[in-house]
């Protein structure tokens, strides 16, 4: 395996869904190639950075005002 | 199994969206409740910006209300609602003018194949080094640097975690143009982010 296979494989790898004997080939690149290490973890970690869940929480007065605006606009409305 | 958690949670779900489209505000209050978080953060991430991200949030809900009678139950009620709140994101954009995004780099070397150039690595736990608003600053501006729909693909699919279909319908691309965004996505966004967190560069 090359390191232009890795990266054609990075998605799938990073979802999981590399079959076995991809995962393996892939993997045992990995050990070997430290670039290719790097931009694996790399890229993993700029996902979790970004799935924090603790990033854009609602705030209170924003859904108290969404929940205002929808009772006065919807709740006597037939659907 | 009975007591399957997910299988319960969807039934509910159906429950409420019948409940709603026969006239309960209370059961569509309850779907509101339910996907409000989510549909602010998606907002926020879309547009970057709060007075946006909460016209999306509300624009999102009435139209679901007033176009419930048109939702079908072949797709679910989030992913509907979803697909209400990316078209608001990005019309908001479009309206605003305020796209920042810069072209994307091919990745592509001298034989056609795709590598990224940036391969140093990075400090341990980076995120622990900044305070949380300095964080904050440097994955919204990466995030801003990608045309709107690489940005909206990204966080439907790493953050929201909807499918490569999913995204696809939603977004009327093919499966494979949203692999392919996903890819780039992920990549534009290591690289802006690797600008302050490389090794060696404090």
């Amino acid at each position: 395996m090359k390191c232009t296979d890795v990266m054609q494989e990075l998605s799938d790898y990073l979802e999981g869904s590399l079959d076995a004997r991809e995962k393996q080939e892939l993997c045992e690149h990995l050990k070997k190639c430290h670039k290719c290490q790097v931009i694996v973890d790399t890229t993993q970690k700029t996902i979790e950075l970004y799935c924090d869940g603790e990033r854009f929480p609602l705030p209170n007065p924003v859904r108290e005002r969404l929940h205002d605006m929808l009772r006065t606009k919807c709740q006597n409305e037939p659907v | 199994m009975s007591d399957n958690p997910q299988a319960s949670v969807a039934k509910d779900e159906y429950a409420l969206v019948t409940e709603a489209k026969a006239g309960s505000y209370a059961a569509f209050e309850e779907l509101v409740s339910r996907y409000e978080k989510k549909i602010y953060r998606l907002g926020m991430n879309i547009t970057g910006n709060p007075e946006d991200a909460e016209e999306v949030l509300q624009e999102t809900f009435l139209k679901a209300f007033q176009h419930l009678p048109d939702f079908r139950e072949d797709s679910r009620f989030y992913t509907w609602i979803v697909r209400i709140a990316v078209n608001e994101g990005l019309m908001k954009l479009r309206k605003r003018r305020s796209d920042k995004s810069v072209p994307l780099e091919d990745y592509v070397d001298e034989e056609g194949a795709v590598m990224p150039r940036e391969v140093a690595d990075w400090r341990p736990n980076p995120e622990e080094q900044l305070a949380q608003a300095e964080l904050e600053g440097i994955l919204n501006n990466a995030a801003r640097s990608l045309p709107p729909t690489f940005r909206t693909v990204f966080f439907l699919r790493d953050v929201e975690g909807l499918s490569t279909q999913e995204t696809a319908e939603l977004l009327n691309l093919t499966v494979s143009a949203v692999k392919a965004r996903l890819f780039r996505a992920r990549l534009h966004l290591r690289d802006e982010l690797a600008k302050t967190f490389k090794r060696g560069d404090n």
